[in-house]
């Protein structure tokens, strides 16, 4: 772990649903700056309610509370206005999301409109096609740009939903079990985007599929019913575990 | 023959009723209507002038197509505020809670209240409040006809609306908030642009009911046979002018009524036709 | 990317009015919540209303007597005494009407319904279909002048039962053929394929299988029918006109609930019975929708 070059500390973080369901107990880690941090875990381990406490999308679910804090770059996310907090920390789904009443060039800035941030048409065109091409997308869709994006293929509207996570400049993308709805193809595309996205930017990966971890993480996270049990150099936590639950995961006992 | 295929026709046979009554509603609307069409004509349509006297007969529907459409519209404008509101009370900001259970239940029961008794509320507790604060004298008109009008098609408005708007998926609603929308910035930019073609269809059949709406209407707006000059204007529709003169009609002033019928009639059936088109086409 | 336009972007998005778009969203919330408690709020002034105007009156005579005429209303008016009479006419009239709009309504309903679903795919049916919602949407003061030239022109030469029940059962009909398609679509498809597989013959495939299985929702789409067409008024006026006693003769004028309600409304001796008998028709009304949808509840859950 470097934690010279670190973004984003998670203090003591413990969530919980009806007050005393909690997803996520007492977990503290630093995330290192222009990598991928992958979180693994076997379902419903509290990975994507952590995720999701980085942009502080939990808050969306009902009776939830949250104690700890989570700094970027030093300021409580939480005493942050969720709007400012959700420019920095931008996120993309586990389905491709892209807006269905949008057509492909508007779903690339919707943040944009979505803010009320009026931009002029040569500057609207260069975020669509810079950010288009930063995903690899702007050579399949730059004749179609006016088209809805629900006409791409699903590999094709999940690079779009990165591409709108993009056009906002963020720190830190959010990305939530990014491929599992996608053929491995598309899922190969993706993974490769995400190793040349991490020179500009902060990746947060949720996955659990563990080659894919192994493939393009830098560093992996290990939860397991709420707690963090492992956070590691990903290639020390694969061939050397710590923790024999770690170690039960990897080989496949659960999960 | 066997007992399948008579099974068949017998349920083929009953639907051939709803062809039966329907075409005969429509012949019997136009044959009703004659007598006053031979006398009138087109201009039955454009004359605001109604007068039943004997000997100085003169019927023309202008004037109650006029307050149909004020009242009806009116109505409308005051109702879309209130099941928007609801829907999104229901659907969204209080979806799967007990309060969106208590504002359904309500709403419910509004869509239960008879007529008469909307009218009898208009009249014992809405009108004299209207007088009271100074907006009319009588409180008798378009304004507290169409303010009842208004709450009754609240039900209409809202029951489609509310699974439209339930419908919208949440990971869109999600997309935008991960993009720093604020709540009613996602209602705005995503939840109204997938969900607007339902809406405007149930706001379209809401307005389909409104037109024909009777009795209450008929307790409130005035039952005066002129056109209406303004929102406080007495006046009367096109229902409540068949309900106040039916009794006492004959000859041609029962036919002018009956022609009445059929122009409500083919407007319902028209605005209904679009509403669930949209539905059928969009949603 | 070129830093400088990264930074201006940047700064650009740093300017929008975090404070401001907060404000107005909950400003908006606020607005709502305002407009839909207005909303529910008239519910219970409605019913509170008639709950307090009306329930005084109440009583055994209420239910046992006729509607009294309006020359004894004014002497108990005049003495202070409470009206005497009851709306027995009207409740038995109500109870024959929807009774024989009941047996027009619902096997016609219900067999159309079948139709519907059994042919979903046919352009003949998808017409019907459609004539069907558009007659649900006709005016029921249209139905009454319908009606009254039908029947109480051509056949019973007069204001009559038939008349009236056959109006309300113009305004069932199309609301018990949907409830009914929509319920027999909730039936598991194969549930019917292995009645048929067994040989089964068609009519006892769909009162075997389609029926009983449906059941509920049934009975819940013919509830909810009978609770809409209990306080129409407007088509009732047209068509059996009212009567000051209890009849039974399908060829004569009846009253009803909502008719009294008019008919006192339009004397001014009687007002004080207006309130009982909304509230009576209310209760009634209300009653029926919490049994449909207890129904309804109860079959979700099984």
């Amino acid at each position: 772990m470097a934690p010279a070059a670190s973004i984003l500390s998670i203090e003591d973080l413990s969530i919980a649903y009806d007050r005393d369901k909690y997803a996520v107990k007492n977990v503290t880690a630093t995330v290192r700056k222009n990598a991928i941090t992958a979180i693994m875990g076997p379902s419903g381990c509290g990975k994507t309610t952590l995720l999701r406490a980085i942009n502080r999308m939990h808050e969306l679910y009902p009776n939830i509370s949250t104690e700890g804090k989570i700094k970027l770059y030093g300021d409580n996310i939480y005493e942050m206005p969720t709007i400012e907090l959700r420019r920095k920390i931008g996120m993309v789904f586990q389905r491709p999301n892209p807006f269905p009443t949008m057509s492909i060039y508007e779903n690339v800035i919707a943040g944009y409109k979505l803010n009320g941030i009026h931009l002029k048409r040569s500057e609207r065109d260069e975020i669509v096609e810079t950010t288009l091409r930063d995903v690899t997308l702007w050579d399949e869709v730059k004749n179609a740009l006016h088209k809805k994006g629900t006409f791409l293929s699903g590999g094709q509207q999940q690079r779009l939903c990165v591409a709108r996570a993009l056009a906002f400049k963020p720190e830190i993308i959010l990305l939530d079990e990014p491929t599992s709805a996608l053929d491995p193809v598309s899922t190969a595309k993706i993974e490769d985007l995400l190793v040349e996205l991490k020179q500009h930017y902060t990746i947060i990966l949720v996955t659990h599929n563990m080659s894919q971890a192994a493939r393009i993480s830098d560093n992996s996270m290990f939860m397991y019913l709420g707690e963090l049990i492992e956070y590691e150099d990903t290639k020390t936590m694969f061939t050397n575990p710590k923790d024999p639950r770690t170690e039960g995961y990897l080989t496949g006992k659960f999960g | 023959m066997n007992s399948d295929k008579i099974t068949k026709y017998i349920l083929f046979g009953a639907s051939l009723l709803i062809l039966v009554v329907a075409g005969g509603m429509l012949y019997s609307l136009v044959e009703g209507s004659l007598p006053s069409f031979r006398v009138f004509g087109w201009k039955f349509l454009v004359s605001p002038e109604w007068n039943p006297t004997q000997g100085d007969q003169h019927f023309g529907a202008l004037a109650f197509i006029a307050g149909t459409l004020f009242t009806s519209i009116f109505a409308l404008l005051v109702a879309i505020p209130l099941a928007f509101s609801t829907s999104l009370i229901v659907a969204e900001y209080f979806r799967k809670t007990w309060f969106a259970n208590v504002v359904s239940t309500c709403v419910d029961l509004l869509a239960g209240i008879p007529s008469v008794i909307f009218g009898l509320w208009g009249f014992y507790a809405l009108r004299p409040f209207i007088v009271s604060i100074g907006l009319s004298h009588q409180g008798f008109g378009i304004f507290t006809a169409g303010l009842v009008l208004a709450i009754m098609i609240v039900p209409y408005a809202t029951s489609l609306s509310n699974s439209i708007i339930m419908m919208v998926p949440n990971e869109l609603k999600e997309a935008a908030y991960s993009l720093g929308a604020t709540r009613l910035e996602v209602i705005w930019n995503v939840i109204l642009p997938n969900a607007r073609s339902g809406i405007t269809a149930s706001y379209i059949l809401a307005f389909g009911r409104a037109l024909g709406e009777t009795m209450a209407v008929t307790m409130l707006i005035g039952n005066a046979n002129i056109l209406p000059k303004g929102l406080f204007s007495t006046g009367n529709t096109m229902a409540s002018v068949i309900a106040n003169e039916f009794g006492e009609a004959s000859g041609v002033h029962l036919s002018s009524l009956i022609e009445i019928g059929l122009l409500l009639f083919v407007i319902t059936a028209i605005i209904n036709a679009t509403g669930k088109y949209i539905i059928k086409k969009f949603a | 990317m070129d830093s400088s336009i990264l930074q201006k972007r940047k700064a650009m998005i740093a300017t929008t009015h975090f404070g401001v778009r907060s404000f107005k969203s909950r400003l908006f919330f606020s607005i709502v919540l305002l407009f839909a408690l207005i909303t529910i709020s008239i519910v219970f002034l409605i019913i509170g209303t008639l709950v307090v105007k009306g329930y005084h009156q109440i009583n055994w005579s209420f239910f046992t007597q006729v509607a009294p005429d309006t020359f004894d209303a004014m002497m108990a008016n005049a003495s202070g005494k409470i009206i005497p009479g009851g709306i027995l006419n009207g409740i038995t009239g109500t109870l024959l009407l929807v009774g024989l709009a009941s047996v027009i309504a619902i096997p016609f309903g219900i067999v159309i319904g079948i139709y519907l679903y059994e042919n979903a795919t046919k352009r003949y049916a998808g017409v019907i279909r459609d004539i069907s919602d558009v007659l649900q949407g006709v005016p029921s003061i249209v139905v009454g002048l319908i009606v009254y030239l039908w029947v109480v022109v051509d056949i019973t030469k007069g204001y009559s039962v038939l008349a009236g029940s056959v109006a309300l059962a113009i305004m069932m009909l199309p609301l018990i053929i949907r409830s009914t398609e929509e319920s027999m679509k909730m039936v598991p498809t194969t549930l019917k394929e292995a009645a048929i597989a067994l040989g089964t013959p068609y009519y006892k495939v769909i009162l075997r299988v389609l029926i009983p299985s449906s059941f509920s929702g049934l009975i819940t789409g013919v509830l909810l029918a009978v609770s809409r067409v209990l306080g129409e008024t407007a088509p009732l006026l047209l068509t059996t006109l009212g009567n000051s006693s209890v009849n039974w003769n399908l060829a004569k004028p009846v009253s009803a609930v909502p008719l009294l309600i008019w008919q006192f409304y339009n004397d001014p001796n009687m007002v004080n019975l207006i309130w009982s008998s909304s509230l009576f028709l209310m209760g009634f009304v209300l009653l029926l929708n919490i049994l449909s949808k207890w129904i309804a509840a109860k079959k979700s859950i099984q």
